[in-house]
């Protein structure tokens, strides 16, 4: 932890911990897109998610990171923004 | 000099006397088991201001205290009678560490735990400290002052209001609001402890029932609070009232004006998209706030048209938006310019509705002047307009002219003013040359329906 400490403007009605944006109620017709981070048999796995989506009615859109190394380019980010309701993140190993 | 009286006191008082020392623990020599005080919880905790300062105390209850060197005094407060003979009568000592510049605001934040009271948030260590504001929904959109435990006690010493002392309920959400929490959202926005009693009074004004901030943070419409400021507090803290008053570049225009709407984000809720649901807005809801040119004394200021006198620190709010200018570089007597103006005010919100929403004429100097030169005061130029901004309803109906939009029906025989009464107020601001005064144009809610221009001494 570092040594600076702020203290709180808001009338703290909200915890402090950064909040999840707000989860989908339903996957029919939402965008999901499955960002592969390039690492070996990441493919595979989110070919079966891919499939259990569309049982479900969603539309899914596949991505993938040019190298695992690193983070996602900045286009890349706000292309799925755009593009997507929500985003499932292939994770290999 | 010290070091003989103490080792003197220690000689005849063994086991009763405790040396603080605050910089160098080594000091003096000759003085064994001194307490190191470095890091001044000591010296904070009893209010040391000078050094030497002698405590005496029974039962850890203090009885008497000298502070520099008062031979008679030490003499006094030790009962020996020869304590430093050899030394001059009197030396004024130095001053305590905990007096030097920006110490105190340390010392508190470090020693004094009970002072504040609102939520702390350690930062992670690669966390930078004005990303991690943004991302907690804390600004504006412009980056804003983190708002560590020192800079906001540092702001509490603008006031002598007890960091708890609940100022009032801010809305939206009406929730109760504390001097502190007021002190975070001015350091937030920049503010020096200067401005500081400014910023308390606007809250204070826009939580008058008059100002309606509920209903102006919720509304479709561009309002937002516009802040004048008159008295003696413009030159004290440097506010602007001459050339660009409105405009950027002074930090207590655009610090005070900013503080507001923070504190209505933070601590009311309201946030754009969220309760304030206004269609485009307006530039001045990030800040807007000005002082008045009161360098004509024959010339009433605003506050003192709300009854306040000139020595009155005063912070006035209105629920406006925008500027339209009043370009008239031609108008030598006060008829012309004054018929000028008057055209300029009926175009507020619509040149067709007429009685909706206050506005505030901002006069240039160089127009002020136009008037002065011909023995007008204030009142002659609300007279002047009054009897110009008159129309007749037969041109302001709904469909007139082929506009839909316009005043109902019934006002169609009828002869109205643009503004209902007390709805048109006057300020004068602005650089010496340049003949170009400004309307504020107000919320079409404005009045007794809505929201009033209200005045806080500060």
């Amino acid at each position: 932890m570092s040594n600076t400490i702020m203290l709180d403007p808001t009338a703290e009605l909200a915890p402090a911990e950064r909040q999840t944006l707000p989860r989908l109620e339903t996957l029919k017709d939402a965008t999901i897109g499955l960002l592969d981070i390039s690492k070996p048999r990441g493919k595979e796995f989110l070919d079966e998610i891919e499939k259990h989506l569309l049982t479900l009615g969603a539309k899914v859109k596949r991505y993938r990171k040019p190298t695992f190394a690193r983070v996602a380019p900045k286009e890349l980010n706000q292309q799925i923004s755009v593009e997507c309701d929500a985003v499932i993140e292939g994770l290999a190993d | 000099m010290i070091e003989p009286v103490l080792t003197e006191l220690l000689a005849h008082y063994p086991e009763n006397v405790s040396v603080y020392v605050q910089d160098d623990p080594s000091f003096p020599k000759s003085v064994e088991n001194k307490i190191d005080d470095t890091s001044l919880e000591f010296s904070y905790k009893n209010n040391i201001e000078i050094v030497p300062t002698l405590i005496c105390s029974t039962q850890s209850k203090e009885t008497d205290r000298t502070f520099g060197w008062d031979k008679a005094e030490w003499q006094k407060l030790t009962k020996l009678s020869s304590l430093g003979k050899d030394l001059d009568d009197f030396k004024p000592g130095c001053g305590s560490k905990t007096q030097e510049p920006g110490m105190e605001e340390r010392l508190a934040a470090r020693f004094d735990k009970e002072l504040l009271l609102s939520r702390s948030i350690q930062l992670a260590d690669l966390e930078d400290e004005i990303e991690s504001c943004y991302e907690r929904g804390w600004s504006d959109g412009l980056p804003v002052v983190p708002p560590t435990t020192v800079r906001v006690i540092r702001m509490l010493r603008g006031t002598n209001r007890s960091p708890s002392e609940i100022i009032g309920n801010i809305p939206p959400d009406n929730v109760p609001c504390s001097i502190e929490k007021v002190a975070i959202n001015a350091v937030l926005a920049g503010c020096k402890p200067d401005y500081f009693p400014v910023v308390l009074a606007s809250v204070e004004a826009a939580l008058k029932d008059r100002f309606c901030m509920h209903g102006l943070l919720c509304t479709t419409y561009f309002s937002g609070p516009v802040m004048i400021v008159n008295g003696p507090v413009i030159q004290q803290i440097g506010l602007n009232n001459g050339i660009n008053a409105l405009g950027q570049g002074t930090r207590a225009n655009a610090t005070i004006g900013r503080a507001l709407q923070l504190l209505i984000r933070n601590v009311g809720g309201g946030k754009p998209g969220g309760i304030d649901r206004a269609v485009m807005g307006n530039p001045g809801k990030y800040t807007f706030c000005f002082a008045e040119d009161e360098s004509d004394e024959n010339w009433s200021t605003l506050a003192q048209d709300q009854g306040f006198e000139r020595r009155d620190s005063v912070i006035s709010l209105f629920a406006g938006e925008g500027l339209q200018p009043i370009v008239d570089q031609k108008s030598r007597e006060p008829g012309s310019l004054v018929r000028s103006m008057a055209a300029s005010l009926k175009s507020v919100v619509n040149t067709k509705l007429y009685g909706g929403a206050d506005a505030i004429l901002v006069v240039c100097p160089e127009h002020r002047r136009v008037f002065r030169n011909a023995g007008w005061k204030k009142e002659d130029l609300k007279i002047a307009l009054y009897d110009n901004l008159m129309a007749s309803g037969a041109d302001l109906i709904v469909g007139a002219k082929g506009i839909a939009e316009g005043m109902p029906k019934k006002f169609e025989n009828k002869i109205i003013n643009k503004f209902r009464d007390d709805g048109l107020h006057i300020t004068s601001t602005g650089s010496k040359a340049g003949m170009f005064s400004a309307i504020i144009s107000g919320w079409v809610a404005s009045g007794e329906k809505g929201s009033q221009l209200v005045s806080q001494r500060i």
